[in-house]
């Protein structure tokens, strides 16, 4: 799985994704090697590439702090609504809103739906429809108001948007009041995968007979994986076996003892014994 | 664990020994059963052949030429044209040519009568689109060849009969000219093409019939413009409406002069009645006209004077004329009385006097009579006869003859639309063996040839009495609930708006109805049935209860129009009760919840996104209430390659008051960029599958967690040009997109990219995995791919201690708003055919391995063990992972001929496969329905739970007897063995 995490420059990351960011790199992979434009024009094609500004992707995660510069070049605005009330701008991507303040809590008392939405189209919003996503309010708050994105991309255009909380949110879910009405945010791009690729034979045909011998032998497993099913029945057997040859001198022990310590009682017994030796 | 695994690694390992489950010769017909239709009859021409059988040939609208037994209605045989390859006109050529012209007039094929081989196929162009019409004259020769003649694209063409040559053509390119008719005037070598012209103009064209030349053309202006059809009246004089359609023109043609007539309808019919509409017949002196209400038939005297025969109220149904003799023609008219319809058979030019009067009892499920085909024949007494052939509104075919109906054929089934099942009454007290089986003799008899079969003892005879019997045993076909569930209703719903009941035993109708609210009316103008669904399902506390079916229609072809709900028992096949709904009906979501009397809540979404509860009570509407935050559902704009979640935020704010109607807002949306991407596919899992194990046990002892749930959405987009044809773009500019959604929140789960792929998808959704199937361009073969996704936030759950001191969270509930930690597994493998269904088999508890069940491009179906479809496919696979079932890879699927699962049978026209579990935890029934019928069991991984059939009893028997015998005399012996002793 390869995905780009992204905190503050979102639209440098968006100039690494037009380059396959996969392993696999095929020769069939078409990505379109446009490049984008960073004022943000509709349709404008920046015949240069994107300045080298170095994008502090290398951090796994990290937090989005409010404090963060606001001047970085914000192509497109997050919306968000309390519940069932309008849209109402959250601020530009980069620079979000910070508080919850008024609204928040009331949501979280009738474990509401927070809704966030983006444009569907980077250089020119909203595209033709904006991306709604949203959450039950009471996943969010942790420490501060926890969200996680993960957006998924295709070129200019965003598909989908993943909100929620970063970890996990069961049922029950309480009555929790953040400590901070303050975002904390992290963000993951995804791009598209290429799929494997049906498997073709034929030059494995041809290099099979030197790979013939480099076969992976599979582990040699001890006597006792192989052979467990044979050797329990076996082990039940011998069991049953001296346990009978330990009963059979006991049992003409106490043919005997009796016989000649206990006669009264001997005198009992014997009939059966007697009987057996008859037959 | 590990006797699980081990039990699966015997199940498998009995299995694999014989992975084919092939039936054997005498089995056919056992469990299976194959029923053939051809659809409604849009045209029916019949042979006239002296000798030999009588038939007649007939299209309809699945697209299937057929010659039928007129005696018995049995096919003799029978072509399915493509889907796009729609039949504009048969027609029968020296008597033993069937000649048929398809695709808007553009292909002509002829096919020999008797076995419907094609003769020849001829291509055929023109300028422009058109009106097709197709004539066989009866004496019109070039060069001692039969000509026919054929319109068709704007094109005249005269084309031989014996090897479908064009001899000339003759091309109509006037922008504006439709043409309305060609006409063949017997015994003259001209045609005459008329039509209209620029809405007013009428035009004529004589036209040579020998070579084509345009002999005159003649036109006419008429202020008032033309509207509809026009009929023909004479071979010379046509009839029109006006563009108002009030007013009746009357146009004879006669020697090239083009004369007219106006005649108010109004003059005719002394009150008003509204635009009318003339209906299509060939009657010479004769046409009909029908407004809304009246049907009114007029007679053509002289030149151009009209004259009122008859008005009726009635439902009517006129046939093409026929023609008796030389100047004789008869047609017939049917016409409606309350359970009863009326044939007469009149001359053309004797309107008062009819040659044949008959009343035929009716049906009231069939409805209206659609068409009539006329037919006669000789009596024995040396008259004429008539039989007709007639078309109802349910798209059954009937012969009636001697006021009789001589047979009929249920072909609307040919067209069905959705399939649910409904379980059997349960066998009540009474009905003993005895009842079933007809005597005690029959009985022993029965048993006494079975014996004789197992002991190898039964002559050929016995051998064919033993295979009848076992094929029409009344045990599968008994109206009761059985044991192992094998015996269902299948309920269907046809595109003629009328529900059938099949019995899963034999395929035998148990009843059928013709839905009330599917009928025409004034407030539904062109009802349509959506869907049906499980109403009612008593199962517990409401036992005594029927089960019931809700049949979803609309008022039309737009998804805005109202909605009608019908109610209908499955016992009886009465309809229950029916609603007109007030609003549209543009998604019904049925919803795992039941009120007291077991039904079903359903969800109805309108256009305005308005959700409605039914049923409409106060307790369902309670149960509704508790799990109001608990209820999402998705839509799919097509167009827009929007997919939106939903779910209910409050009451309607309408000003009507309505309790249960609810507003819905929008909760996530996924926007696919419309310059590079359009769905074509979105499948989710079946509502009713069960899940066995949420666990997975892997080779080395490991665990893997499914991820089930039941809100995933698979979605397949392709590039907007490459969602064509196959091959009408290159590699490069094609690519296929599949994604898993979750459905309640609307996080992508999964994206992958095929590049250089291309649709058509077929997909199916089953436990964790999807199965696609597409076309792979780069490779030139189909492809189907699989995705398996599993659940990682559970993995940790391995440890056995974990487990025994229940610190495990597989317990704790799961939020669909917690962020999933998922993982996926693909593969794509190469598949040889492509695909017109896909399936999966479905069991009660879902233990079995399933199945896929792909509807092939030769109308079969075929299982794949799923298993050849597993991402964990190896080149190599390790000694443990051979001993759990993994399969080594091979670059394509194995198509194996003994897995076909019906045999040799084709089901025409394939368009659905639907899988039904029975109560039996091994078997699944399968229902494939198109044009024909075709059921049977599965089992996948063979019964493993029962006897089989061929469970030879009575070894078993004697094998016990001789037993008890053998312990009898072995005890006797000792027992005088030890007394000899004694005494010794």
């Amino acid at each position: 799985m390869k995905w780009v995490e992204v905190i503050v420059s979102f639209i440098l990351t968006l100039s690494f994704l037009s380059f396959p960011s996969c392993g696999f790199q095929s020769d069939e992979l078409l990505v379109d090697d446009e490049e984008f434009g960073l004022e943000g024009a509709p349709q404008h094609r920046s015949p240069e590439p994107i300045p080298t500004r170095s994008p502090p992707v290398t951090s796994p995660t990290r937090k989005r702090h409010s404090d963060l510069d606001s001047d970085s070049k914000i192509q497109f605005s997050l919306d968000h609504a309390f519940g069932d009330s309008d849209f109402s701008p959250a601020g530009t991507f980069s620079a979000r809103l910070k508080t919850w303040s008024h609204g928040g809590q009331n949501l979280l008392e009738s474990d509401d739906f927070y809704r966030i939405r983006l444009p569907s189209n980077v250089l020119s919003p909203p595209g033709r429809d904006f991306i709604i996503s949203s959450v039950k309010a009471r996943c969010l708050p942790r420490e501060s108001l926890d969200e996680h994105f993960v957006i998924h991309m295709e070129g200019v255009n965003v598909l989908a948007v993943n909100y929620g909380s970063p970890g996990s949110c069961p049922y029950p879910r309480n009555l929790k009041l953040p400590a901070k009405w303050s975002f904390s945010s992290h963000t993951v791009l995804k791009n598209s995968e290429q799929a494997p690729r049906a498997p073709v034979f034929t030059e494995e045909i041809l290099g099979g007979e030197n790979a013939e011998g480099e076969v992976v032998q599979p582990a040699e497993r001890s006597f006792w994986a192989k052979y467990w099913m044979y050797l329990i029945p076996l082990g039940l057997i011998v069991m049953n076996a001296i346990t009978q040859a330990m009963n059979m001198p006991e049992e003409q022990a106490t043919g005997q003892v009796p016989a000649q310590g206990q006669p009264s009682a001997g005198a009992v017994q014997r009939g059966p014994s007697s009987a057996v030796r008859r037959r | 664990m590990a006797i699980r695994s081990f039990f699966l690694f015997i199940l498998f390992f009995s299995s694999s020994l014989s992975p084919v489950f092939s039936l054997y010769e005498d089995q056919v017909g056992l469990m299976d059963w194959h029923q053939q239709y051809i659809g409604k009859v849009k045209q029916a021409v019949f042979s006239s052949q002296r000798a030999g059988r009588k038939r007649v040939v007939v299209s309809t609208e699945e697209n299937v030429i057929a010659s039928l037994d007129l005696r018995h209605g049995e096919i003799f045989w029978r072509h399915l044209l493509g889907a796009d390859d729609v039949i504009d006109g048969i027609d029968i050529g020296l008597g033993k040519y069937v000649i048929t012209l398809s695709s808007g007039g553009s292909i002509l094929r002829s096919w020999n009568l008797p076995d419907g081989q094609m003769v020849w196929e001829s291509s055929l162009q023109g300028p422009k689109h058109s009106k097709s019409f197709l004539l066989v004259p009866t004496n019109l020769k070039f060069d001692k060849d039969n000509v026919l003649v054929v319109f068709s694209n704007g094109r005249l063409h005269a084309i031989s009969c014996i090897d479908g040559e064009v001899l000339w053509k003759k091309d109509f390119e006037a922008e504006s000219f439709e043409v309305q008719q060609v006409i063949l005037p017997p015994g003259s070598d001209l045609i005459h093409v008329v039509g209209f012209a620029a809405l007013s103009q009428f035009e004529m064209y004589q036209i040579n019939a020998k070579n084509g030349e345009l002999l005159k053309h003649e036109s006419a202006f008429f202020s008032s413009g033309f509207s509809g059809q026009v009929s023909l009246v004479s071979t010379e004089t046509v009839v029109a409406l006006d563009s108002t359609g009030s007013i009746l023109l009357t146009i004879s043609f006669q020697d090239g002069k083009i004369s007219s007539q106006q005649t108010p309808i109004s003059n005719l019919v002394e009150d008003s009645l509204g635009p009318a509409v003339i209906i299509p017949s060939s009657v010479s002196g004769i046409f009909a006209i029908k407004t809304d209400a009246v049907t009114i038939f007029i007679r053509v005297i002289g030149k151009g004077n009209l004259e009122v025969v008859e008005k009726t109220t009635h439902e009517i149904a006129v046939s093409d004329a026929l023609s008796i003799s030389e100047d004789q023609q008869a047609f017939a008219l049917i016409q409606h009385a309350s359970s009863e319809i009326h044939l007469t058979v009149k001359l053309a030019h004797d309107w008062d006097g009819n040659l044949l009067k008959e009343s035929v009892k009716m049906d009231r499920q069939r409805g209206l009579v659609h068409k009539v085909f006329i037919n006669n024949y000789i009596r024995t007494d040396r008259s004429y006869g008539f039989r007709v052939l007639i078309v109802m509104e349910d798209h059954s075919l009937l012969l009636l003859q001697q006021g009789e109906i001589v047979w009929s054929r249920e072909d609307g089934l040919a067209s069905i639309i959705d399939v649910t099942t409904s379980e059997l009454p349960v066998e009540r007290d009474g009905v003993s063996v005895a009842k079933v089986e007809h005597n005690l003799f029959e009985w022993l008899k029965g048993h006494m040839l079975k014996l004789k079969g197992t002991l190898m003892l039964a002559s050929p005879e016995d051998m064919a009495a033993i295979q009848s019997m076992r094929l029409k045993s009344s045990e599968k076909s008994k109206m009761t609930r059985d044991h192992n569930g094998f015996r269902k209703l299948l309920i269907v719903l046809t595109r003629a708006g009328k529900l059938f009941a099949l019995h899963t035993g034999d395929g035998r109708i148990v009843w059928s109805y013709l839905l009330r609210s599917l009928h025409k009316s004034e407030a539904c103008q062109s009802p349509i049935g959506l869907n049906l669904y499980q109403w009612q399902v008593p199962h517990h506390h409401a036992m005594d209860e029927n089960p019931s079916v809700l049949v979803v229609s609309r008022c039309g072809p737009s998804s805005d129009t109202s909605g009608v709900l019908s109610f209908v028992d499955t016992y009886t096949g009465k309809e229950l009760s029916s609603l007109s709904l007030d609003h549209a009906v543009v998604q019904v979501i049925p919803l795992p919840y039941t009120d007291s009397t077991e039904q079903r809540l359903h969800l109805l979404i309108d256009a305005d996104k308005h959700a409605h509860l039914y049923p409409k009570t106060s307790g369902a509407l309670s149960i509704f209430k508790r799990e109001f935050s608990n209820i999402y559902w998705y839509s799919v704009e097509d167009q827009n390659g929007i997919i939106k979640g939903h779910a209910l935020k409050c009451k309607c704010t309408g000003e009507v008051a309505d309790e249960f109607c609810f507003d819905t807002r929008d909760l996530w949306s996924v926007v696919f960029p419309s310059e590079s991407e359009k769905t074509i596919a979105t499948v989710t899992r079946k509502l009713n599958e069960v899940v066995h194990t949420q666990a997975k046990v892997v080779a080395d002892q490991d665990v893997m967690y499914k991820y089930i749930s039941r809100n995933l959405l698979f979605v397949a987009t392709v590039a907007p040009k490459g969602s064509g044809e196959i091959g009408s773009v290159t590699p490069e500019e094609s690519w296929l997109v599949a994604y898993l959604i979750d459905t309640v929140t609307g996080r992508i789960l999964h994206r992958v990219t095929h590049h250089g792929s291309q649709g058509p998808v077929h997909a199916v959704f089953s436990e964790n995995w999807v199965v696609y199937h597409y076309f792979n361009l780069r490779a030139h073969r189909y492809e189907m791919s699989v995705i398996e996704i599993y659940d990682q936030s559970r993995a940790d759950n391995k440890d056995v201690w974990k487990l025994v001191l229940g610190k495990h969270n597989l317990t704790s509930p799961i939020s669909l708003f917690s962020r999933p930690e998922v993982i996926t597994k693909s593969q794509s493998y190469f598949f040889t055919h492509s695909l017109k269904a896909i399936a999966v088999t479905s069991t009660a508890k879902g233990i079995t391995s399933k199945q896929l069940l792909l509807g092939t491009i030769g109308d079969q179906v075929l299982s794949l063990d799923k298993r050849f479809l597993d991402p964990r496919r190896t080149v190599n696979p390790t000694q443990l992972e051979k001993e759990e079932g993994i399969i080594p890879l091979t670059e394509s699927l194995p198509i194996i001929p003994q897995s076909y699962v019906t045999h040799a049978l084709r089901v025409e026209g394939l368009r659905g496969i639907i899988t039904v579990p029975a109560k039996l935890e091994s078997t699944t029934l399968v229902f494939a329905h198109g044009v024909d019928l075709f059921f049977t069991q599965l089992a996948p991984s063979r019964t493993y739970d029962s006897l089989t059939e061929d469970f030879s009893y009575a070894l078993l028997l004697i094998t016990i007897v001789a037993l008890v015998a053998a312990i009898f005399v072995t005890w006797r012996l000792s027992e005088r063995k030890e007394l000899q002793e004694k005494w010794r």
